[in-house]
C-alpha cells in the first residue's frame, strides 16, 4: 500500500451530525454487540462523507472514542485502505483506472486531459479549487474501458470527445449522466449482439 | 452456443428491472421452501453432483467446502456466510452485473447457502467503489425484507437470515478470503495463515463459508433445474455455465454468459465481435484476469475454456477475465503495468510479496524503456521465483505469475529490447 498524504491544516473538532448519529447507531447494529471494532470502516465512510470527502485525524480520535478502540487501530486502517483520504479532495474527485484493461484502450489519453482541466499534479486541487484527480487501480469496469470514476459514479466507455465533455462541465455543474458514454446497457456488446435477445 | 432458455442471468445486460417483481417473473424465489425442505444434506449433495467449482478465482469445489462446516454450530459460536462481492481483479468486471441487475439471484442463493451451512447471518463483502451497485442491492434486500425472503422465517422455509452490506476500501487485498474477514472485523485487511481454515475458525473465530457472488448467484438455478442439467455443460469436473468478461484490443467487449470449456477464439470472434485489425493481429491474451499467465497467439488458436484445459497450458481460469492484446501494444508494458498493479496492491505482511512486487514492477518498466542488461531477464525470473510459495497468501503466487508468462512466451521480445543493437520502440501506447 502506498503513502498518505495527511493534510496540514487541521480541524480542531469533529462530531458526527445528530443524523450520522442516527446512521453510527444502524451501522452498529449489522454487527455482534461485542464485535464493535467492525464498525470502523463504515464509520470512516461516514466521517469522510461529512467532512466533504477526506477524514481529519480528530475524525480518528472521534471514531475511536466511540468504539472504545486505541487511535492507532483506527488510524491504520484509515492509512491503509485507498479510499480513505486523509486531505482534502475536489468537489469533483476524478479517479482515472489506469490499469492494463483500461491501459490498452486508452487511458493514457484520459490522465493527459486531466492534467490539462484539472491540474498538472495528481491530488492537488485545480486552479478553481473544484476538483482533483488521482489514478487508481483497476475499478472492476474492464470491459466497459477506459472509465473514470467521479465521487461515486461511473463515466464508461469514454473516448477523448466524451471526456473532454465531462472535464469541461465542472465548471458549470452540468456532469453528463453516469453510465456509459456511448449509450450501451450495462456491459453488453455494442454491435452484434448475439444472446438474451427476447428480453 | 449456450440457447437463452440455458443462461441463468437472464438479465445479465439490464433489459429488465433489478426489482423483486421482474425478479420473480424472471423465475426466481420460485420454489425456494421446497428446496430448503428437502434438508442440507440434500442440498450439498446436489451442488456436488453439478461439479460447481468456485467462481472467483481458485475453483475449488462449493459442495464440498459447504460440508467443512460444522455439521451444528455450537453455543456460542454461530457459522456466518460471507458473500466475497470485492471483485478487483483487473479484466474482471461480472459480479457488478449480478449486483446491479440479478441481486435477488444472489439474495436467493445466499438463503439456500446459508441454511446449507446453518448460518444465521450473512455479510456481503462488496468494494467501495461499487457504491451505486451496494444502493441497488441494499434496494433489494429491502425489498427481500418486506416481502419475507429475509428476516425470520425467511421465504417460509422455517430459516432465520439477516444479510448485510459491508463496504471495503479500495485494498485488493481484501477478496482474499482471509484478509476479507479481517477487515471484516475492522482490521487492516493483511491475510491470515491457513491453517485454520476459516470453514472452522474465521469470521470472529467462528465457522465461516466464504463464497464468490456468482458462485452463490448460480446456486438456486442449479437446484432448481437439476445438477443433471448443470453438470450437461462443459468438460468434467470443469461443468456449468459461466460469465466470461472479454475487454482489451476487441471489437465489442462485452460480458456474456457462455457455457465451460468453450473456444477462447469462439468467445472472441462471435461475442467480442473479433480482434481489432482482424485476428491475425492478436498478441496474446490473459485468459482469467491479471493473475493468470498470458497465452500467445498460437496457444489461442485451439484453447478451451475451462480450469483444467487452462492448466494444462500453464495459464488458469481464474475470475475468467479475458484481456485480448493486439499486436500493436508493447507487451512487455502491458504486463509491467500489472506488475505495478501487485506493486500497488500488495499489503505488505510478507517480505518477499513486498519488496519483490516492486523489484518485478521496476526490472520490467527498466527492460520495456529498454536499459536493462540482458542479464537481468534471468534474474527477473529468479526473483519471480523467490516470491511465488514463500508467501501466506495467494498473492505472491498471483503477482509472479504473470511475469512468469511474459518471460516464458515473449522472452525473444524482452532480449531485442535488451540488445542496443536490436532495440526498436513500438508505439507507445501505454
Amino acid at each position: 500500500m502506498s503513502g498518505k498524504h495527511v493534510a496540514k491544516n487541521q480541524p480542531k473538532t469533529f462530531i458526527f451530525s445528530s443524523e450520522n448519529i442516527k446512521k453510527m447507531k444502524e451501522i452498529l447494529c449489522k454487527y455482534p454487540e461485542t464485535r464493535k471494532k467492525s464498525a470502523v470502516m463504515p464509520l470512516l465512510y461516514l466521517a469522510q462523507k461529512q467532512n466533504e470527502g477526506w477524514i481529519p485525524l480528530v475524525a480518528i480520535q472521534y471514531i475511536a472514542d466511540q468504539l472504545d478502540v486505541p487511535y492507532i487501530k483506527v488510524y491504520e486502517v484509515a492509512t491503509f485502505y485507498t479510499m480513505y483520504k486523509l486531505a482534502p479532495v475536489g468537489k469533483y474527485f476524478v479517479q482515472v483506472c489506469t490499469t492494463t484493461p483500461c491501459a490498452i484502450r486508452g487511458s493514457g489519453k484520459i490522465i493527459e486531459m486531466c492534467k490539462k482541466y484539472i491540474s498538472e499534479r495528481e491530488s492537488h486541487l485545480s486552479n478553481d479549487e473544484k476538483s482533483s484527480w488521482i489514478e487508481v487501480e483497476c475499478l472492476g469496469a474492464c470491459v466497459n474501458a477506459p472509465m473514470i470514476q467521479i465521487n461515486e459514479d461511473y463515466y464508461e466507455d469514454l473516448d477523448a470527445d466524451s471526456a473532454e465533455k465531462i472535464f469541461k462541465s465542472f465548471k458549470d455543474d452540468s456532469l453528463p449522466k453516469f453510465g456509459s458514454q456511448k449509450g450501451r446497457k450495462g456491459s453488453e456488446p455494442i454491435k452484434q449482439r448475439l444472446t438474451l435477445l427476447k428480453n | 452456443m449456450l440457447q437463452d432458455k440455458d443462461r441463468i442471468f437472464k438479465n445479465l445486460y439490464g433489459d429488465d428491472s433489478f426489482d423483486l417483481a421482474s425478479a420473480i417473473r424472471r423465475g426466481d424465489w420460485d420454489g425456494t421452501k421446497t428446496i430448503i425442505s428437502k434438508g442440507k444434506d440434500w442440498i450439498i449433495n446436489e451442488i456436488k453432483k453439478s461439479e460447481l467449482r468456485g467462481r472467483g478465482g481458485a475453483g475449488f469445489p462449493t459442495g464440498v467446502k459447504w460440508s467443512f462446516a460444522p455439521k451444528e454450530p455450537k453455543e456460542g459460536r454461530p457459522h456466518y456466510l460471507i458473500i466475497n462481492a470485492d471483485e478487483s481483479e483487473p479484466g474482471t468486471c461480472k459480479d457488478r452485473d449480478i449486483i446491479r441487475y440479478e441481486p435477488q439471484k444472489l439474495i436467493e442463493g445466499s438463503l439456500i447457502a446459508s441454511y446449507a451451512v446453518s448460518a444465521h447471518v450473512c455479510y456481503i463483502y462488496i468494494r467501495g467503489e461499487y457504491v451505486n451497485e451496494g444502493k441497488v442491492l441494499q434496494q433489494a434486500i429491502n425489498q427481500a425484507y418486506e416481502n419475507g425472503y429475509l428476516g425470520k422465517n425467511a421465504a417460509g422455509s422455517g430459516w432465520d437470515l439477516d444479510m448485510y452490506i459491508h463496504f471495503g476500501a479500495g485494498a485488493y487485498i481484501c477478496g482474499e478470503e482471509t484478509a476479507l474477514l479481517e477487515s471484516l472485523e475492522g482490521n487492516k485487511g493483511q491475510p491470515r495463515l491457513k491453517p485454520p481454515f476459516p470453514a472452522l475458525i474465521g469470521l470472529y473465530g467462528c465457522p465461516t463459508i466464504v463464497n464468490n457472488v456468482e458462485t452463490i448467484a448460480v446456486v438456486p438455478t442449479i437446484l432448481r433445474k437439476g445438477s443433471e442439467w448443470f453438470a450437461s455443460f462443459g468438460k468434467p469436473k470443469n461443468r456449468g455455465t459461466k460469465i466470461f468478461c472479454i475487454s482489451g484490443n476487441v471489437n465489442n467487449p462485452c460480458n456474456v454468459e457462455e457455457e465451460m470449456s468453450v473456444p477462447l477464439k469462439y468467445l472472441i470472434e462471435k461475442h467480442a465481435g473479433g480482434v481489432v485489425g482482424g485476428w491475425e493481429n492478436l498478441q496474446a491474451v490473459i485468459p482469467g484476469g491479471s493473475s493468470m499467465p498470458l497465452l500467445p497467439k498460437s496457444t489461442c488458436e485451439t484453447i478451451l475454456m475451462d480450469f483444467d484445459s487452462l492448466i494444462e497450458a500453464k495459464s488458469g481460469l481464474g475470475t475468467a477475465g479475458i484481456v485480448v492484446i493486439d499486436k500493436s501494444q508493447d507487451i512487455v508494458k502491458c504486463i509491467a503495468r500489472i506488475a505495478r498493479f501487485y506493486k500497488h496492491e500488495s499489503c505488505g505482511q510478507c517480505t518477499p510479496c513486498r519488496e519483490g512486487s516492486g523489484w518485478m514492477w521496476r526490472m520490467l518498466e527498466r527492460i520495456g524503456r529498454g536499459e536493462a542488461d540482458i542479464a537481468e531477464i534471468d534474474m527477473l525470473m529468479d526473483v519471480t521465483k523467490q516470491i511465488e510459495g514463500h508467501t501466506i497468501c495467494a498473492f505472491g503466487e498471483g503477482s509472479s505469475w504473470p511475469v512468469q508468462g511474459l518471460l516464458r512466451h515473449f522472452r525473444k521480445e524482452m532480449e531485442d529490447k535488451c540488445d542496443p543493437d536490436k532495440y526498436y520502440q513500438r508505439e507507445n501506447v501505454i
